[in-house]
């Protein structure tokens, strides 16, 4: 792959970068007030004011603004409202926790859902391609959260096998009885991220590979005279891949709102529960500082989809 | 298209192409739609659930907005089922039955009012990318660009929470937040599909002829470009409509819809804050689930019909 | 040359099934093929010419079946009825005893994989043991693609490279047919020319059969011996090329023909004939070509017009055939 191709996708992820921090601050500026709306509470009203001068609010936008990329600039998010420790601190905590939610649950998704997706588009038409379509509609037509709240009736309510909520038993042992205990509380959450999110894969990939399918190239390779399976593997497969990739990717945004909504049901103390709590709190810093977090794995996601589309199709590497 | 499916493609265009006008074509395309399985089945669970959203109130056995829902004593809250509640009742004492009658109205209007706006929002931005071209076409897909990396539910909740409060007074009270949210955010993928279409309309024939008999611009995508993305964006608004429907579910469910009115998600909300799932409590936040499943299912189900039926190369013969 | 010939196609019966209904697609095409001769296919598109070709080698579209018909092809390898045929024996057919030229070479060649691979997997496919490269480096240099071009992908060849290296690789395995499904249509009228002297050649100089279909009758012209017409799926004249373009014997030949001389060059067909083919399932009551003929008279609508052979083995599905 040539330099030009990935100095080109990374330039426009900056850009985008670029344009997502400009936004996240007019954003809470345009809807609201943040000097009104997002500090909780009946503080006196000298506290408030305090804390209004403190962080500049109560000073013009432009000045605001620059004071907001400054402090950027040397990776300093402010300090939260609620714990009143540094916002980064908070998403140092925050920000592991959901990737192992999210990267567990999207590999096992993507695994099973791609391979069902391939079996579907290749029975096209057959018992077993409706029965595959039909089962990933219905998980796709089901909100996250509520399959995750039959799972927690199943299995944390009726049989009480597993934990229904957090990341681990409060006050519980250390060492490896502790990372038993994380992973018995990881089971429902990434059971849940993981169905929900099935569908959307089986469904890409049903139709990008018979899509592929349809193709005359493939149908050359028929008439080659290859197998059944060796077409597939070495002509639909390769080719299906690039709209994979780059479906895969536009859905990522969509991927990340699931996981908050599991991690607000689950109360796991990700960057989803991290949002809804700031936003019960009206935790200022702390909103913002989530939100750049999220953008910015959205956007982090989709350059390294980029990259791989651009490593996977001739076209774009030998251009 | 491949070679092996050429001959029976032409021959469905050409049917296609047969019936003239745009009556013809909506009544060609139902005819379509409710011969294929999954467009029956998707008919209807839309009919059910307009059915409901009409009549609703009707059928229910009592009015959840009503005071004398409420339970004063305490003694009738979260009730299991029972012959006079056949579902239960909520923390608050009200028939469970009924609020799912009554959130019928809510869901599917928020829900269809979401996809009208970001259709109409994307066919907008689509036609004109489209046919202007050039600076216009750049900038436009530079935001829609943008607009698809931007994490949909996260700024959902951020713009929900923060418009909230002045929404009190708005037609659908705080559920019109969640219609401006999900229906400004949702345009990116329609004006995508819009915009290609549109590449390739621009060409014909009978577009460049008034373009030569010096139509204006705003008459050409009007009179001859609109017609032509209708069917496609048709489809697409409908499957757009589960998926509204779904953003909507999500964000009651996280306490952003109005706490004042009724919507299954706002139901699964109360049901989680009253610990329905581990007291057993299936009754109370089962159905609200199932029904916004059924329902996005149905839409999804008319828009992948639709889909196939608007687009010959994607139709697979049986 | 060998008195038999290499290919006998019987009463071919193509269908498919629409809900109770069989609509045919090919209904009783019968022709043969003669090592080193070169048949064109002709008509307008949606006639079945293509899916003629393809029930030769198996691949009919998904829904369609051949449902009658006799094929037998006499290969140096030995007689093989292609009715009879398991899904085995047709991948043992394919490419070794008869291969494939598609129509625009840019969708034939798989756009994720190199030129040298694509041809050099048919070869490992059916003769494991060859030297791959060298036989790759053969066929390339025999279709005049440079060494330098061979680890390519299709994206960065011309169209007529593109085609070429299509050419190749229906080479590659020594097959005894070829088919070509509109080998020329996609390319410039000067590209074109070189395809079809690269076509001639082959079947001069290795002695290959070429069955050429094509909506565009000068390509027949120039490279065929006979050539057969189809319409809604019947074969309505067939004949040496030069006696049926001098004096057509089917009303749709002539109305082929009219648009092809016409101009005096190639020209798309259709525009000369007012109307469209008949779409599959339509049910005749006499001759399927009555709605559009100019010649017209009322027994054509009374019944299906007989094959009329004459002396020099000449057909036409005609009832003004008859007299001449």
């Amino acid at each position: 792959m040539t330099w030009r191709v990935v100095a080109r996708r990374i330039a426009v992820a900056l850009a985008t970068l670029v344009a997502i921090v400009v936004f996240n601050f007019f954003l809470f500026r345009a809807l609201g007030d943040p000097a009104k709306d997002l500090i909780r509470g009946r503080l006196p009203p000298e506290v408030r004011q305090a804390i209004i001068h403190d962080r500049g609010y109560d000073q013009s936008t432009f000045t605001q603004f620059t004071r907001y990329i400054g402090d950027l600039a040397h990776g300093d998010l402010g300090t939260s409202n609620i714990s009143e420790r540094p916002v980064t601190d908070e998403l140092g905590d925050a920000i592991p926790n959901t990737l192992l939610l999210l990267s567990l649950s999207t590999v096992l998704s993507m695994v099973i859902g791609t391979r069902l997706g391939i079996i579907a588009a290749w029975r096209r038409g057959r018992a077993r391609d409706t029965w595959i379509g039909q089962s990933s509609l219905a998980l796709y037509s089901m909100p996250d959260f509520w399959l995750g709240m039959l799972f927690v009736g199943v299995f944390a309510g009726g049989l009480a096998w597993l934990p229904g909520g957090l990341k681990a038993t409060p006050g519980g042992a250390g060492g490896f009885a502790h990372w038993e205990d994380v992973g018995k509380h990881l089971i429902l959450p990434t059971l849940t991220l993981t169905l929900g999110e099935i569908g959307q894969y089986v469904f890409i990939t049903r139709a990008a590979v018979a899509e592929v399918m349809d193709s005359d190239h493939v149908l050359t390779a028929r008439a080659v005279g290859l197998r059944p399976l060796a077409v597939r593997r070495r002509h639909i497969v390769p080719s299906a891949r690039l709209p994979i990739v780059t479906q895969i990717a536009l859905n990522l945004g969509f991927v990340i709102g699931g996981a908050i909504t599991v991690e607000a049901l689950f109360s796991w103390p990700g960057v989803g529960f991290a949002t809804l709590n700031a936003i019960a709190d009206k935790d200022f810093p702390m909103l913002q500082g989530l939100y750049l977090t999220t953008s910015v794995l959205v956007i982090v996601a989709n350059l390294v989809a980029d990259l791989l589309y651009a490593r996977l199709d001739p076209r774009v590497r030998t251009q | 298209m491949s070679v092996a499916a050429n001959e029976a493609a032409e021959a469905a265009e050409r049917i296609l192409a047969s019936h003239t006008g745009a009556w013809g074509g909506a009544r060609s395309a139902l005819a379509a739609l409710l011969r294929t399985r999954r467009g029956q089945v998707g008919m209807v669970l839309l009919a059910v659930f307009v059915a409901l959203a009409l009549f609703g109130p009707l059928l229910a056995p009592q009015d959840p907005n009503a005071a004398s829902s409420f339970s004063t004593s305490g003694a009738q809250n979260l009730e299991a089922p029972s012959s006079v509640h056949w579902l239960g009742t909520d923390e608050s004492g009200r028939d469970v039955l009924s609020e799912l009658l009554y959130a019928a109205r809510i869901s599917l209007a928020v829900g269809l009012a979401a996809a009208i706006i970001s259709t109409l929002l994307g066919t907008l931005i689509g036609i004109v990318s489209g046919y202007r071209g050039g600076w216009t076409d750049r900038l436009l897909m530079a935001l829609d660009d943008w607009v698809l990396v931007i994490p949909f539910i996260p700024t959902a909740i951020i713009m929900a929470s923060l418009l909230g409060r002045r929404a009190q007074d708005w037609p659908l009270g705080r559920e019109s937040v969640l219609v401006l949210v999900i229906g400004a955010l949702g345009w990116a993928g329609t004006s995508r599909i819009v915009r290609s279409q549109v590449l390739t309309l621009k060409e014909r024939d009978y577009v460049r002829r008034a373009r030569v008999l010096g139509c204006s611009d705003r008459t050409i995508m009007a009179r001859h470009i609109l017609p032509g993305v209708l069917p496609l964006v048709l489809a697409n608004g409908v499957l757009y409509v589960s998926l509204s429907v779904l953003a909507e579910t999500t964000l009651s469910f996280l306490g952003l819809g109005d706490p004042q009115s009724f919507s299954w998600g706002q139901m699964l909300n109360d049901a989680y804050a009253a610990g329905a799932m581990t007291d057993g409590r299936w009754a109370y936040f089962v159905p609200p689930g199932l029904c916004v499943t059924l329902l996005a299912m149905g839409f999804s189900l008319i828009g992948y019909s639709l889909e196939e039926i608007v687009n010959p190369t994607r139709r697979e013969r049986a | 040359m060998n008195a038999d010939p290499l290919l006998e196609v019987r009463d071919l019966r193509v269908a498919y099934r629409d809900g109770g209904r069989i609509v045919p697609i090919v209904d009783g095409a019968s022709f043969e093929l003669r090592r080193g001769e070169a048949l064109g296919l002709a008509g307008e598109s949606g006639c079945g010419k293509t899916t003629t070709a393809l029930s030769l080698l198996g691949l009919l579209p998904s829904g369609l079946r051949r449902v009658g018909g006799e094929l037998t092809l006499r290969s140096e390898r030995g007689v093989m009825l292609l009715h009879r045929r398991t899904p085995t024996g047709w991948r043992d057919l394919r490419w070794r005893t008869v291969s494939v030229v598609f129509q625009g070479a840019m969708n034939a060649l798989d756009p994720v994989m190199r030129i040298d691979r694509q041809i050099g997997e048919a070869i490992r496919l059916h003769e494991p043991g060859a030297d791959v490269d060298a036989r790759v480096a053969e066929v390339l240099e025999r279709v005049g693609i440079p060494r330098s071009r061979r680890d390519q992908y299709p994206h960065e060849f011309s169209g007529g490279m593109r085609q070429r290296a299509m050419i190749a690789l229906a080479l590659a395995c020594g097959p005894e047919l070829i088919i070509g499904d509109e080998p020329t249509t996609a390319l410039d009228v000067m590209t074109q020319g070189q395809i079809l002297q690269l076509l001639e050649e082959l079947r001069r100089d290795l002695g290959l059969a070429l069955l050429l279909i094509t909506h565009d009758l000068s390509v027949i012209a120039e490279t065929c011996d006979r050539v057969a017409v189809m319409y809604a799926g019947q074969i309505v004249e067939q004949g040496p090329v030069k006696d049926v373009f001098a004096a057509p014997k089917h009303p749709y030949s002539e109305r082929l023909l009219a648009g092809f001389t016409h101009v005096g060059g190639p020209r798309a067909l259709g525009e000369a004939i007012p109307g469209t083919p008949p779409l599959p399932g339509h049910v005749f009551e006499g001759c399927r070509f009555a709605d559009r003929c100019h010649r017209v008279f009322d027994e054509c609508r009374a019944g299906p017009p007989p094959l009329v052979v004459d002396a020099s083995g000449r057909e036409s599905r005609c009832l003004l055939a008859r007299g001449s």
